[in-house]
C-alpha cells in the first residue's frame, strides 16, 4: 500500500513549523513518529497534499522538572519516556505506559505529542495522560496556549486545536512515589487495547481514574472519582466506572462486556495503585 | 525530493518521490530484498531493519524519514563474508521454519540484545512482540537469541560504517 502523492516538508524548529501550517492551510497534516498517520496515509484514509516532518525538531524532545509538574516536548519517543529517569521518579504512570505501547520498533518511532494529536480513544498514553490531569501546550499563529487535558479530545479524532496550531508540550503533575496502575485488556500482547484504565494518585490528594476506549474519546471515570472523594471503597467506585460512557460493539467485543472490562480493569488499577496487589502482566491477564 | 542515506556502510544518494516508504526504496531503488514486506500495516515486523541503532518496521517509514541516517539491513549484518552472531545462532539453533519472517526476526533480535546484552526467556519474547512468525516457530527463534546473546556485546551490534558519511 502506498499513500497518495503529497508534498514534503522538513522543518527543524517550531518557528519554521508553525510558518509551514500557516502556509499550506489546512491541506497539511504534522508528520512526526507517523505511525498512526502513515498507516491511515496508506489506506488513502487520509490524503493530505502536505506533510510538515518535526521529527528532526530538537528542542521539542526533552523530558525535564519545571516547579511542580514534569514537562515533555511532543517529538519525545515513546521508547525515550519508557528510559527517562526525570519520568521514572516524578510521573512513573507514564514511562510505564510508554512501555505497553505496541512494539519496541513502534515505540522507537512514535511521539507523545503525536499520539496526543491524532487523538484515537483507544490509545494507552492519552489515557494516562488523562488521568493525570494532564496539560497540553499548542502553538500557532498567536503564540502558545495551555489547553487543559479535559478539553482537549472533542470527539473522534477530534481535538481542540485550531487550524495552524501543532502540540509542543505536555506538562504533568510531580506524582513521584504516588501509587498508580494501568490495567490494559488485548487480544495480543502488542495490540490496541479492548479497554484499559489508568488509576494514579494525585499530589492534590486526589485519585485521577480514565479509560481507553468506552467511548468516541478517551474519558474521566468521573463518577469513580467521585466516590473515592466520598470515602467509598475501591469496589464500591469501580462498579461505577461505566457510568457516562458509550462504548462501541465490534468484533472485538459488545458495548456490555466493555462495560464490564472498565469496572474489572478500573477495580484493578486502583488495587495496583493502593498497592493491595502487583500489576497484571500478560500471564495473567484475564477478564 | 533527493534522499542521501548510509546504507550498510554505503553512502546513497537517490531521487524519490515523497511518498515512497524506506521499504520500497531499500528493495526497489537500492535492490537490497532482504527486507520483506509482510503485512504492510506496522504489525508483523518482516520489514524491520535498523536506522541510527534503533530496531523500526520500514513499511511504515518514509525513506525520507531516514535522510542522514546509518540504515542496516540483514544484507548489511555479516562481515567479509563472516556470519552475525545472530545469524550464525539463527542457524545453528534452526530458528526459522519457512524463512520469510526470518529477515526481520534477525534484525529485531539485533535490536533486542542492543538494549539487553543479557536477556531471559521472557525478555526475548517480550523484544520480539513486534515481529510474527505464522509458522510459529517461536521457540527456537527464542533459543537462538539466546545463544546469540552467549557470544557477548557483538550480538548486539551492527557493524561499523565500511565508508564515512560525507553528505
Amino acid at each position: 500500500m502506498i499513500p497518495a502523492p503529497f508534498d514534503y516538508v522538513r522543518v527543524s524548529t517550531v518557528d519554521e513549523a508553525v510558518a509551514a501550517l500557516a502556509e499550506h492551510g489546512e491541506d497539511a497534516k504534522v508528520l512526526a513518529g507517523g505511525h498512526s498517520l502513515l498507516p491511515i496515509m496508506k489506506l488513502r484514509l487520509a490524503v493530505p497534499s502536505v506533510l510538515i516532518d518535526i521529527s528532526g525538531v530538537q528542542e521539542l524532545s526533552y523530558v525535564r522538572v519545571e516547579g511542580d509538574e514534569v514537562a515533555i516536548g511532543a517529538t519525545t519517543r515513546h521508547h525515550e519516556l519508557e528510559k527517562s529517569e526525570v519520568a521514572q521518579a516524578e510521573v512513573p504512570l507514564l514511562p510505564h505506559v510508554a512501555s505497553r505501547v505496541g512494539d519496541p520498533q513502534v515505540r522507537h518511532k512514535g511521539t507523545l505529542g503525536g499520539t496526543v494529536a491524532h487523538c484515537d480513544p483507544a490509545s494507552d498514553l492519552p489515557t494516562a495522560l488523562l488521568a493525570l490531569g494532564a496539560t497540553v501546550v499548542v502553538q500557532g499563529p498567536s503564540g502558545r496556549r495551555s489547553i487543559p487535558i479535559t478539553e482537549f479530545f472533542l470527539g473522534f479524532f477530534e481535538t481542540a486545536m485550531e487550524e495552524g496550531e501543532l502540540v509542543v508540550e505536555l506538562r504533568v503533575p510531580r506524582t513521584g512515589a504516588g501509587g498508580w496502575g494501568y490495567e490494559k485488556f488485548t487480544r495480543r500482547e502488542n495490540d490496541w487495547p479492548i479497554v484499559a484504565a489508568a488509576a494514579v494518585h494525585l499530589p492534590d490528594g486526589s485519585t485521577g481514574v480514565a479509560l481507553a476506549n468506552m467511548g468516541g474519546v478517551v474519558l474521566r471515570a468521573s463518577a469513580v472519582e467521585a466516590a473515592l472523594a466520598e470515602g467509598k471503597s475501591i469496589e464500591e467506585a469501580a462498579e461505577l466506572a461505566a457510568e457516562g460512557t458509550s462504548p462501541s460493539s465490534d468484533m472485538h467485543a459488545d458495548a456490555e462486556y466493555r462495560s464490564h472490562l472498565a469496572r474489572l480493569l478500573t477495580k484493578r488499577a486502583l488495587k495496583v495503585a493502593a498497592g493491595e496487589t502487583g500489576a497484571s502482566t500478560a500471564e495473567s491477564t484475564a477478564a | 525530493m533527493q534522499v542521501s542515506m548510509t546504507v550498510n556502510g554505503q553512502q546513497r544518494t537517490d531521487e524519490v518521490e515523497p511518498r515512497t516508504l524506506l521499504a520500497h526504496h531499500l528493495r526497489d531503488n537500492l535492490g537490497l530484498t532482504a527486507t520483506n514486506i509482510g503485512c504492510d500495516s506496522t504489525s508483523c515486523g518482516a520489514c524491520t531493519v535498523i536506522v541510527d541503532g534503533l530496531t523500526v518496521k520500514s513499511c511504515t517509514v518514509l525513506a525520507l524519514q531516514a535522510e542522514g541516517s546509518e540504515v542496516t539491513t540483514l544484507e548489511g549484518l555479516s562481515t567479509d563474508g563472516e556470519m552475525h552472531p545472530v545469524q550464525a545462532a539463527f542457524r545453528s539453533e534452526h530458528g526459522l521454519q519457512c524463512g520469510f519472517c526470518t529477515s526481520g526476526m534477525v534484525m529485531a533480535a539485533v535490536g533486542v540484545l542492543a538494549d539487553n546484552p543479557n536477556p531471559t526467556d521472557r525478555e526475548v519474547r517480550e523484544g520480539l512482540e513486534g515481529n510474527l512468525c505464522r509458522c510459529t516457530g517461536y521457540h527456537n527463534i527464542v533459543r537462538a537469541v539466546l545463544k546469540a546473546a552467549e557470544s557477548g556485546p557483538a550480538a548486539g551490534q551492527v557493524p561499523a560504517a565500511k565508508q564515512e558519511v560525507t553528505a
